[in-house]
């Protein structure tokens, strides 16, 4: 007896359906067991995961506000990983675009003109965009690899935030802490629900899915850049500017990025400060693939991955489960979530040897 | 896959006297909706060279398969020198001494020649001493392989004969070639059949796939005919005709492509003048001083070995190679620095060399297949892709060209080669260009639809279409072709009337002698 792994003919819709399913339940499955062994009590450690955080409006406010950095990066990581282009420095996009809108509302502190809100959007895109842009020319005009340049950049994003919060953009008054002024009432985002945290920006972001739908699966565009993905001499053949598709995706994620971040310290922080993102701009690269490329299934999975950042935390505090713990389960989840999406396109095969 | 190290070897009779090298008995092998293999028996002689004859679909690939011990059969048994054998991985059938020549090829693209047979050869093998082999093996047969070199920058025709000379390193017992002939000159196909005789001669045995019936005719001493995945019969195609074996493998007659004179010749449509560029890649073919007009209503065909610079040629015109403007004039605009957009708006079509992963996205569907090059054709409005236009247009190149598909929304890759590339034909077909340039249209394609997409380029001439194309088939070329033109070496040969067109002239311009001085002087 042996295993042999076999394509499947055809993967029936049903499948693609049922496997998260699938996997959302082997993952509690496997939970219940690791958490007994642990000593804690699976119901309560489940419950803080997968309840708790979503019980009240409160919390699907948190949740929303989570998932929003996570779907826009997505959403603009998809265009180019689509056509393989491999755009891993959303992070310091998102970074750059924090500083350019975080940079303007500086500027106009104190002004507070009406126009400010949007001319900071603006600038998060335009700032994420340049970023992105360095990897896109370096990659077209070079032939440099944009997994390295892109990866590199980021850090160095990170460092110019830095500086600047620490030196030139520090508030006088802020007894040294390295970041900046609050922002002026007009550089924040107004609230969806009195009481929460929940800003317009995440209706921007819910905005933005059918759109990206719009692009990545109906317009010609979209296809150009699958086709170049898919197999770059038929693109060549049909007569696809490559170059075109490199930036197409770079500026797509670039300009996203830099709007999650502008929508990050335009909203629950207020401020420029060292950290803007515990890692939206990575996280996405995983919340693009979980969602399958797809518009659609991407809004799923920011939700997805957000619950989990949340369940994590609450039950860190509640159970005082060790962060390595709740690392674990996370990695269960994703674990069986490509685990399965992987065996709905092949099948797995018990061969007899043939005997004779 | 995984593969099994060990195989099961048991003896199960007493060998009588000359048993079948190998004989295959029974054999079945089923996949989802098809049965590929019914029953099938087969047996190959020491020292004997069989056909296995059958169209695109007849069960040929899974039986070769099963033989590699690449697929496993649902029932049947092998035997291997009168012996039972279970063949239950690729290593097994190479310790027996069977060696495969893939009609797919499968070669590394970017390990050069030398790595890619040492990678065949198992580990522990002095990279030199595999080199110097190869050198020595193709001095032997013939076969102009530079072991140095990366695969991606060979051609069609150098990459199966590097298939052919890993085979031969192997030093098999039986020696299984799909289609080795497509793309080799007559001269070559010659050297070849004289190498395949000297290893029956041998003692070996020699299992030919083919789809042209002379070469078969020419070279075996019996065939084994399949169609619909059974065996329908055996012959000694010696004592066959053509149109005999066309009509065991088809089921019916044949009806061949007819010419026909050409109509008025129209217009001058491709002017290609002064035309010297360095190939992309730098293992490639540098054209030089190439000349060459095609006019409406004609078909001028390019002969040529593979690696002469027929990539470069192709994709100079379809605008993947940039030139000099001047020097391709398409419709009287110089085109030379244009994107293929733009030629194709002039009328250009192109059907390239490789249909899966160029000529087409093995991933989607038949109808997204068609926006690549037909996007123009009122498929896309406003930026976005009119999806049922575009299964329109697929499902009336479907029914026009006869593609067998499950429909519009069928993956290319679930195509055979032959449907896939009347598919491609018809795309281009079906947006009545004024200039269609294809390179090996009938490549692995069985004779029916082989005739039936010679019919469709004869038809489509006669509607006033310039057409070009360029074939290492010199029979398709002399067949279907008004003028014909050799490549070699990067130079283009003054075309001469395919009427009347003596193969042996043919066969020497192909080896560069066609020494004229308006040529040379640039």
């Amino acid at each position: 007896m042996r295993l042999r792994l076999e394509a499947r003919t055809e993967t029936a819709r049903w499948l693609l359906v049922a496997t998260p399913l699938l996997a959302a339940a082997l993952t509690l499955a496997c939970g219940v067991v690791m958490f007994a062994a642990l000593g804690y009590d699976p119901g309560a450690a489940l419950a803080s995961f997968f309840i708790k955080p979503i019980d009240s409006i409160y919390g699907l406010t948190e949740l929303a506000l989570k998932a929003t950095p996570l779907l826009l990066c997505a959403l603009g990581l998809a265009v180019g990983f689509r056509g393989n282009v491999w755009n891993i420095g959303a992070e310091g996009q998102l970074t750059i675009g924090a500083v350019c809108a975080g940079g303007l509302a500086l500027a106009f502190h104190g002004e507070e003109p009406f126009w400010l809100l949007p001319a900071m959007v603006a600038a998060g895109a335009a700032g994420g965009g340049a970023w992105a842009a360095i990897p896109a020319f370096l990659r077209t005009r070079f032939n440099a690899n944009e997994i390295l340049t892109s990866l590199m950049l980021t850090y160095i994003a990170l460092h110019l935030l830095g500086y600047l919060v620490h030196g030139p953009w520090r508030n006088p008054q802020g007894y040294n802490f390295p970041q900046t002024r609050e922002f002026g009432e007009a550089a924040i985002l107004p609230l969806m629900i009195e009481g929460s945290r929940l800003h317009f920006g995440s209706l921007l972001a819910l905005l933005l899915v059918p759109a990206a739908w719009l692009l990545l699966d109906k317009s010609y565009l979209g296809f150009q850049i699958r086709v170049t993905g898919l197999a770059p001499r038929a693109a060549a053949y049909a007569g696809y500017p490559a170059a075109r598709i490199v930036w197409a995706g770079f500026l797509a994620g670039g300009a996203m990025a830099g709007v999650a971040g502008m929508l990050e310290v335009a909203g629950p922080i207020g401020k420029l400060q060292g950290l803007i993102s515990p890692g939206y701009g990575f996280a996405a690269i995983i919340v693009a693939f979980l969602g399958r490329l797809n518009a659609f299934g991407i809004l799923f999975a920011s939700l997805l991955v957000a619950l989990l950042y949340l369940g994590g935390e609450t039950a860190q505090i509640d159970l005082k489960l060790p962060p390595a713990v709740t690392g674990l389960f996370q990695g269960l989840l994703l674990f069986f979530l490509l685990g399965s999406d992987f065996l709905a396109r092949y099948r797995l095969k018990f061969v007899r040897r043939a005997a004779v | 896959m995984l593969r099994e190290r060990s195989f099961l070897l048991r003896v199960h009779a007493r060998v009588p006297a000359e048993p079948p090298l190998i004989e295959l008995r029974g054999i079945v092998k089923a996949y989802p909706g098809c049965l590929a293999n019914d029953r099938v028996d087969l047996a190959v002689q020491r020292g004997e060279i069989h056909a296995l004859l059958g169209e695109n679909g007849a069960g040929k690939s899974t039986l070769v398969k099963i033989m590699a011990g690449v697929v496993a059969p649902d029932a049947g048994e092998i035997r291997w020198q009168g012996r039972l054998v279970a063949i239950d991985g690729p290593g097994a059938a190479r310790r027996l001494g069977i060696g495969m020549v893939f009609q797919h090829f499968t070669l590394f693209e970017s390990l050069t020649v030398t790595e890619n047979v040492a990678l065949g050869a198992g580990a522990g093998r002095d990279r030199k001493a595999i080199a110097r082999r190869i050198r020595e093996l193709a001095a032997r047969y013939g076969l102009a392989v530079d072991p140095d070199r990366h695969v991606h920058g060979l051609a069609v025709g150098e990459r199966q004969r590097v298939e052919i000379l890993r085979c031969l390193l192997e030093e098999p017992r039986l020696i299984v070639l799909d289609e080795p002939t497509s793309v080799l000159t007559p001269q070559e196909a010659d050297a070849l059949f004289a190498t395949l005789r000297l290893l029956a001669e041998e003692g070996r045995g020699v299992l030919f796939i083919s789809h042209k019936l002379d070469e078969v005719r020419a070279l075996c001493h019996a065939a084994t005919i399949l169609r619909g995945g059974k065996r329908v019969g055996g012959c000694d195609p010696r004592a066959e005709s053509a149109a005999s074996l066309a009509r065991l493998m088809v089921g019916s007659d044949v009806a061949p492509a007819r010419r026909g004179a050409p109509r008025t010749l129209g217009g001058e449509v491709l002017r290609i003048e002064r035309l010297s560029v360095n190939p992309a890649d730098p293992h490639g073919t540098a054209l030089k001083n190439i000349a060459l007009t095609v006019s409406a209503g004609e078909i001028v065909g390019i002969a040529g070995v593979a690696g002469n610079g027929q990539s470069e040629l192709l994709a100079v015109i379809s605008g993947e190679l940039p030139a000099p403007a001047a020097a391709v004039t398409i419709a009287g605009i110089g085109v030379g620095d244009r994107p293929p957009a733009a030629r194709r708006k002039l009328g250009l079509a192109v059907i390239p060399e490789e249909r899966l992963g160029r000529g087409a996205v093995a991933e989607m569907s038949l109808a997204e297949n068609t926006l690549l090059t037909a996007a123009g054709q009122g498929l896309v409005r406003h930026g976005l892709v009119d999806g049922a236009a575009a299964n329109a247009y697929a499902d009336r190149i479907i029914t026009r060209f006869g593609v067998v598909a499950r429909g519009a929304g069928a993956e290319a890759d679930s195509l055979s080669g032959g449907n896939l590339q009347k598919f491609i034909l018809g795309r281009e077909f079906l947006k009545h260009p004024k200039l269609l340039v294809g390179a090996h249209p009938t490549w692995g394609v069985d004779v029916g639809a082989a005739a039936q997409i010679h019919r469709a380029l004869i038809e489509l001439r006669d509607a006033g279409t310039a057409i070009l194309i360029v074939s290492e088939d010199l029979d398709e070329l002399l067949a279907i072709s008004d003028r014909i033109a050799v490549i070699s070496g990067g130079r283009l040969s003054p075309s001469i009337p395919a009427e009347g067109a003596a193969r042996e002239r043919i066969g020497e311009w192909m080896t560069g002698l066609f020494g004229d001085g308006a040529r040379h002087a640039a």
